[in-house]
């Protein structure tokens, strides 16, 4: 597992490159939430294999820079608490702990997990109220606020280059906004057998699909496939979360079935639903259904059945 | 008959050792649905007593009187009278609560703790422990309903009994005041009242045992 967290390095340092010093606030605070949690309840023998760790850093990528660090603390407890440890730990999970965490602070705290800071003034420049005291709100000027290329889509009808989507050099989460690393990532971890291939490559032909289909339908109303896979979470989503071991489908057929959910899932709610991204609710439908994927395309054992195909 | 037991054990056998909500799991819907303030939860547990008292006395006195075939039709009517007095009665004295708790007041009638308890000792016991058993119970199920309620209100809206608690700069826990954080809150509260039990019960068996140690020596 900590060569996922290797994998895991670039597209950290990405966020920190564009993010500046909240970005790392953030994912320290994840990883401090995710790991206390471990190591308070399942002992230190738990976090040996790092997929605490890994909770902890998915989390905080998947979450806003200007996020309050109590937030992001609350947010890495939860996911690792109710996400993995009452389930019994490690491979007993049915949710990615890391999106659980991610979905009870988007219902718990709305406004704070969809406040996007504009560009900063410097570097060094903290891009939202990091330091709110635990419980408190973040004081925001309304100046500082800016929004992510689905928002901007969504809710303004205004598109976004596809040279800044695929640097990453626009607004969102930590980790969704630099699309070639977080491949690149991928593609290791693909060749290290860390990850099955099958299930990004569904889910990127599922939404290119669709979302293909409905731009030759009406390219005015719906975006192109390229923008849809580049923009939002999607990414980092298909390449790091829908992949998790324990909560995606043992079969190929399966993961083909999985991605292919998620990926039509995403297309929906983006384009039909009431939010701008759907990306974390798709994953944690899908994870939802993997006992059942599992059980239909479960394949047939070696030596069995060999009368009903005789007759 | 039963009813040599002390009262005194009906009474409180209902607060904790059988708590409707926490150990029983009965009456789930009131205790998730109405529990998103203290004062609703509270509100809800004082209908729920008063409608278990009144009933489970009425039953206890009719119990000669009730065809077998026919006491779950008794039952229920005896329960919907006291319902429907006490929907009126909370809808004259506090209407804004009325307002907030709606269908879940006319819903007491089918509340299993209630219809359960007349059924399990209302109709075999005589006046004074089905009293005590029915005080206990819907004692019991207040206090859950308004630990419940204390906790939803305090994260999800930094304030208890209405009282701000946190100051004005509060961030409110939205989803404790949505049905996932009755959830949440209840399945977390019976983690800790089964984990709880399960510590008392070893604790005895092992003071048990170092007993019949000390006796072996």
């Amino acid at each position: 597992m900590w060569s996922v967290v290797a994998s895991l390095a670039p597209v950290v340092g990405a966020s920190i490159w564009f993010f500046g010093p909240s970005a790392l606030l953030v994912l320290i605070a994840s990883c401090a939430g995710a790991i206390c949690t471990e190591r308070g309840i399942a002992g230190t023998r738990a976090l040996r294999d790092g997929s605490g760790t890994i909770t902890g850093l998915l989390l905080g990528l998947t979450l806003p820079p200007g996020i309050p660090l109590w937030m992001a603390f609350l947010g890495g407890a939860f996911g690792m608490a109710f996400g993995k440890l009452v389930f019994g730990g490690l491979g007993q999970n049915v949710f990615n702990p890391a999106l659980l965490g991610r979905a009870f602070l988007q219902a718990a705290f709305p406004v704070a997990l969809t406040t996007w800071p504009a560009s900063a003034s410097s570097w060094w420049s903290l891009r939202g109220d990091n330091f709110a005291l635990p419980l408190m709100s973040p004081q925001v000027p309304d100046a500082l606020t800016g929004a992510t290329p689905l928002g901007l889509f969504k809710f303004e009808g205004q598109g976004t280059d596809l040279g800044s989507l695929l640097v990453g050099s626009t607004g969102g989460s930590l980790g969704e906004t630099c699309g070639l690393i977080i491949l690149l990532g991928g593609a290791y971890l693909a060749l290290r057998g860390h990850l099955n291939w099958r299930i990004p490559a569904s889910i990127f032909a599922s939404v290119a699909l669709l979302a293909g289909l409905l731009h030759l339908i009406d390219a005015e109303q719906y975006p192109g496939p390229v923008f849809m896979l580049f923009s939002g979470g999607l990414m980092l989503g298909a390449v790091y979360m829908a992949t998790d071991m324990v909560t995606s489908p043992v079969s190929g057929l399966g993961c083909w079935v999985f991605g292919a959910g998620i990926g039509a899932l995403v297309v929906i709610i983006r384009i039909w639903g009431g939010l701008p991204e759907g990306v974390m609710y798709s994953i944690l439908l899908m994870n939802a259904l993997v006992p059942f994927i599992n059980r239909v395309t479960q394949p047939r054992v070696f030596g069995t059945n060999l009368g009903s195909s005789a007759s | 008959m039963a009813s040599e037991q002390p009262t005194y054990e009906e009474l409180i056998k209902g607060l904790w050792r059988e708590n409707p909500v926490f150990i029983q799991l009965l009456g789930l819907c009131p205790a998730l649905a109405v529990t998103n303030s203290a004062i609703n939860a509270l509100a809800m547990g004082a209908a729920t007593t008063f409608v278990l008292v009144g009933s489970s006395l009425l039953v206890s006195s009719l119990r000669s009187l009730i065809p077998k075939q026919v006491r779950i039709t008794t039952f229920i009517i005896v329960i919907a009278t006291f319902v429907t007095v006490a929907d009126f009665t909370l809808q004259a004295l506090a209407p804004v609560v009325h307002k907030e708790l709606g269908a879940f007041i006319a819903l007491i009638v089918v509340n299993c703790l209630i219809l359960g308890r007349q059924e399990a000792f209302a109709s075999r016991h005589s006046q004074r422990p089905a009293l005590a058993d029915a005080l206990g119970m819907s004692l019991g199920f207040s206090f859950a309903l308004f630990l419940l309620g204390a906790i939803r209100e305090i994260l999800g809206s930094g304030s208890l009994f209405g009282v701000s608690l946190f100051g004005p700069d509060f961030e409110p826990w939205v989803i404790m005041i949505l049905p996932p954080g009755g959830f949440i809150t209840l399945g977390l509260l019976l983690g800790v009242f089964a984990w709880f039990k399960e510590h008392r019960e070893r604790a005895s068996q092992q003071a048990a045992l170092d007993t019949g140690e000390r006796r072996a020596a």
